[in-house]
């Protein structure tokens, strides 16, 4: 491996780590990125001639320091943040120990607990903690995300705005207020999941890598977490990491050498990646065992139970069906219940299935959805109503916008 | 940090309450203030008479315009107001979880623009 990508595979590994270091220390979201690129564009100049360093990390931070009191004392005729170098706190943590004997402190908490603040909007905080802790450019978001480059580079700017005039703090919050900030963190990790897990076949590379940076977010979110026992028992993080491990296990078998979908029945179970699949579940049975259960952890259950079936037909159906009861509880929308539904399909037969997707109330809610046309029409084909099977795929098909999605219908209606 | 708690209500939705949560309600506002200076947030408010005593004045191409009402034509008008000097967002949205209207109206929290 030649030096750049050495650089780049270690400023990827402790962006997240070095930067929110830098913006305990100057306080300051853009000072701190900012001194973060210079030092990124020195590592590039030095390392491949002095070597890199033991510690990484340490060596970024203390350059990184040093080339923001650089930049503040360029500034100092403008009057800006002199108090800064004066700060104890600051020149206290000016030389740490080069020799990587010392461990950092890890404050990529406060981090995410500041990026994912419910004062800032969805998108912003789904941005926001991607260019931080994910070390993603603005580029590479905005492109994951389907928006110009300038617009997610002013939902950036506007949401570092916020986060400095309007003083929300760079800190873990207190106990009584973690469960609720935990969700929005979650939920941001979830979002920037499904985002890479729904960009299928003939999407952009970046957006399915989405799928591994969420699991890189949140397995160090979940391990942190535990170091802080204070906190208390965090079972919902430890099923949101699993049910991300245990989905991704199947993306080697999710499409074919073309790119077109694989269907879960369809799909070469020797290419799920195993270890992820144990991993997953070891995950969800810590999670299970601390009895508080909650919407991310029945939808691991649910992909457990998926993954641990040999073969589609002995996929346990029943169980599946009962716990998409319990997620609607919590989740009360109408493509749970679709789930739901096809899960009693699955369990008692296509008529059962089609029983509960005519159900006035869900037809009329997820009329516009293709999946829903999609599901109706495939249990019609095995109930052997081709001509029904036949006008249902073609109505989701009219609905389906992915390319490799209308793929898939269309084999569907040529099967018939 | 110096943050302006603004509550926003709706008039018409007093109309459903008891004269006995209305009390309780009061003792509730008058609570607010010495609890939150006991955690040492400098804290100054005024409730406002109702929104049909308000007058919104403009300039426009030089002339003042003095109408009656407020100046936006909402459901939900400002019907009080706290100065809360506190350390950050998070301890501001706190004191904003604890006026009484936020199970009814809006509590809207906007940091002051500091000139040093």
């Amino acid at each position: 491996m030649d030096v750049t990508n050495v650089v780049d595979d270690v400023v990827r590994r402790e962006h997240g780590r070095v930067l929110s270091i830098l913006i305990g220390v100057l306080g300051d979201f853009d000072l701190a990125e900012d001194a973060l690129q210079e030092t990124l564009v020195t590592a590039l100049e030095r390392w491949p001639r002095d070597g890199i360093p033991n510690n990484p990390a340490a060596w970024m931070i203390t350059v990184g320091r040093r080339k923001a009191i650089d930049r503040l004392r360029r500034e100092k005729n403008l009057g800006r943040k002199t108090a800064l170098l004066a700060d104890p706190v600051a020149i206290s943590l000016a030389e740490p120990d080069m020799t990587g004997e010392t461990a950092i402190p890890d404050e990529r908490l406060k981090l995410i607990f500041t990026c994912c603040h419910p004062a800032l909007s969805p998108e912003a905080r789904v941005a926001l903690t991607l260019r931080t802790l994910g070390g993603l450019t603005t580029a590479e978001i905005a492109h994951a995300f389907l928006v110009p480059v300038p617009t997610m580079n002013q939902r950036l700017t506007r949401a570092k705005a916020k986060i400095r005039g309007a003083a929300i703090p760079y800190a873990v919050p207190s106990v009584e207020a973690i469960p609720e900030r935990l969700d929005a963190v979650l939920n941001v990790l979830y979002l920037i999941f499904n985002e890479g897990y729904a960009a299928s076949a003939g999407d952009n590379l970046i957006r399915r890598e989405l799928c591994a940076e969420a699991i890189r977010l949140t397995l160090p979110l979940v391990a942190l977490l535990e170091s802080r026992p204070e906190l208390g028992p965090q079972p919902e993080a430890l099923g949101l990491a699993a049910l991300m491990l245990l989905h991704d296990s199947r993306r080697p078998a999710r499409t074919d050498a073309e790119g077109e979908i694989i269907l879960l029945e369809d799909q070469d179970r020797g290419l799920w990646d195993r270890g992820q699949i144990d991993a997953g579940v070891g995950l969800l049975d810590r999670a299970i065992a601390a009895r508080l259960p909650g919407p991310y952890q029945i939808q691991a259950a649910i992909a457990a139970l998926h993954a641990q079936a040999p073969t589609p037909a002995e996929t346990d159906w029943p169980q599946i069906a009962l716990l998409y009861g319990r997620l609607w509880h919590y989740t009360p929308s109408p493509v749970v219940e679709l789930n739901r539904a096809v899960a009693v399909g699955m369990a008692r037969g296509p008529l059962a299935g089609l029983a509960l997707l005519q159900e006035p109330e869900l037809a009329a809610a997820l009329d516009g959805y293709h999946w829903y046309h999609a599901a109706v029409a495939d249990f019609l084909r095995r109930a052997s109503y081709r001509g029904s099977a036949r006008a249902a795929y073609v109505r989701a098909l009219a609905l389906c916008e992915n390319r490799a999605e209308r793929s898939l219908l269309g084999r569907r209606i040529a099967e018939l | 940090m110096r943050y302006l708690i603004l509550i926003y209500v709706d008039p018409a939705t007093y109309a459903s309450v008891s004269e006995a949560e209305q009390q309780a309600e009061m003792a509730e506002y008058y609570a607010l203030g010495p609890t939150f200076r006991e955690r040492g947030w400098d804290v100054s408010g005024e409730a406002l008479q109702p929104v049909d005593t308000a007058t919104t004045v403009r300039q426009r191409d030089g002339k003042f315009l003095v109408t009656d009402g407020p100046f936006a034509e909402t459901k939900e008008h400002l019907g009080g107001f706290y100065l809360v000097d506190c350390a950050n967002l998070d301890e501001a949205l706190e004191f904003a979880r604890s006026v009484p209207d936020v199970r009814r109206g809006s509590i809207e929290v906007r940091p002051v623009l500091e000139f040093s």
